[in-house]
């Protein structure tokens, strides 16, 4: 999970799911505190999800 | 005299450092910090005609707006250079320098040049695709980048014939110099082959690719059932960094136990990392490392279980060696405790 995913692309990461920002890639102090947390949970599931696809090739979770 | 283009970032430019790098593009006339010495090193060949100054968390946040309005800047000053850098091991800096250089060479056709450390992300990406000088791995090598720079930045403008990489001080970019060597083939050969006899250093002419490519991992079968471990670059420690985790080019990482722990709080953990802003991390660790979500999805049924230990270093400036010599260790153990999948969070 990371906010610059060229970075991720090139040290050879296979599965990648983007982030927020640098500062806080899973959260965003903008946003109330539960807000924040769906923004959090909804990633984590998304990383959750990454790991169960198989995949062959460096892959980024968009969605 | 040819005109010339510096990027630098806003620390570089004397703006501030991780507080200041959200600030977006903005134009400058003439030279600014590190464009004095680049002024110097031209003499009255060419003349730095204005310097763009970009935060590097809004560049690489905003990456598609800031090309735009760099573009444009570069568009208006019609110069016949555009240098970005150096960036020495400034991961985001790097990458900047290295997109925008790209975006100006593509778009407007004008001679780029860039610099930074070998190790810098932005080196891979851009190095096939643009001249990269390789510098020191921080700002007190400035002076060597600069005397390396200068003079290639001069034969660009110039359109001049550029020599060979190990002649001009770019990072090879995979395409090759004929040249007649001094000596022949066969001689080379056994001298390389008698120094590495002796562990003596020696350069070999045909380099292997560099891929550091792993094959992916299968996929988790059941993710209900399955051991998650948390890793983070992003520098995350219990309060007061009890192992003392340096803030930049950690030389080791750090392993702890939040059994039990349901929620990373201010009061408990923050970050030692050194290459962000690192308010929000401390206000709520749980930014960088989702210790709370994934307490709620153990409690829920959604994950088998969150491993005992979380795995954490520094990931600024570190070296890749060092990285990957934490990585190995601490792999073999995560193995031993049977952890099934990890989620490895950076910044």
């Amino acid at each position: 999970m990371c906010t610059i995913v060229p970075i991720s692309l090139t040290v050879g990461a296979n599965r990648i799911v983007p982030t927020i920002a640098i500062p806080h890639p899973l959260g965003n102090p903008s946003l109330t505190l539960e807000e924040e947390r769906d923004i959090r949970r909804n990633l984590v599931g998304r990383a959750l999800r990454a790991l169960e696809t198989e995949v062959t090739e460096q892959t980024v979770f968009e969605k | 005299m040819l005109k010339v283009v510096h990027y630098i970032n806003q620390f570089f430019a004397n703006v501030g450092g991780e507080e200041m790098a959200h600030i977006p593009a903005e134009l400058r006339e003439g030279n600014v910090g590190p464009g004095l010495a680049f002024q110097q090193a031209f003499g009255d060949e060419a003349q730095i005609v204005a310097t763009i100054v970009c935060g590097d968390s809004y560049f690489n946040e905003n990456m598609e707006e800031a090309q735009k309005t760099i573009i444009n800047m570069v568009k208006e000053l019609q110069p016949d250079l555009f240098i970005a850098g150096p960036a020495f091991n400034a991961g985001r800096y790097g990458v900047a320098c290295g997109t925008i250089a790209k975006a100006v060479k593509d778009q407007l056709n004008i001679p780029v040049l860039i610099g930074m450390y070998k190790e810098n992300p932005g080196a891979d990406m851009f190095k096939t695709s643009l001249y990269v000088v390789s510098t020191k791995n921080s700002a007190a090598g400035m002076r060597d980048a600069v005397k390396k720079m200068a003079p290639l930045a001069l034969k660009l403008a110039k359109g001049e014939k550029i020599g060979a990489s190990s002649e001009e001080g770019y990072m090879p970019n995979g395409i090759r110099k004929n040249f007649f060597d001094t000596e022949r083939g066969s001689k080379r050969a056994v001298k390389m082959l008698l120094n590495k006899l002796v562990d003596k250093e020696f350069e070999t002419e045909f380099p292997m690719p560099d891929f550091d490519r792993v094959a992916p991992n299968p996929a988790v079968k059941d993710i209900t059932k399955a051991k998650i471990a948390l890793v983070t670059s992003g520098g995350i420690v219990p309060k007061g960094n009890p192992d003392h985790i340096e803030s930049s080019s950690a030389s080791k990482y750090g392993k702890y136990d939040i059994d039990g722990v349901m929620d990373l709080t201010e009061a408990t953990y923050e970050t030692a990392h050194g290459g962000y802003d690192p308010v929000y991390a401390n206000l709520d660790p749980d930014r960088v490392l989702p210790v709370d979500i994934l307490r709620e999805f153990e409690k829920q049924g959604k994950i088998g279980s969150l491993h005992r230990y979380f795995y954490t270093t520094v990931g600024n400036g570190t070296a890749v060696k060092s990285a990957k010599a934490f990585a190995a260790k601490f792999a073999q153990e995560l193995k031993a405790d049977g952890v099934d999948a990890v989620i490895l969070t950076s910044t």
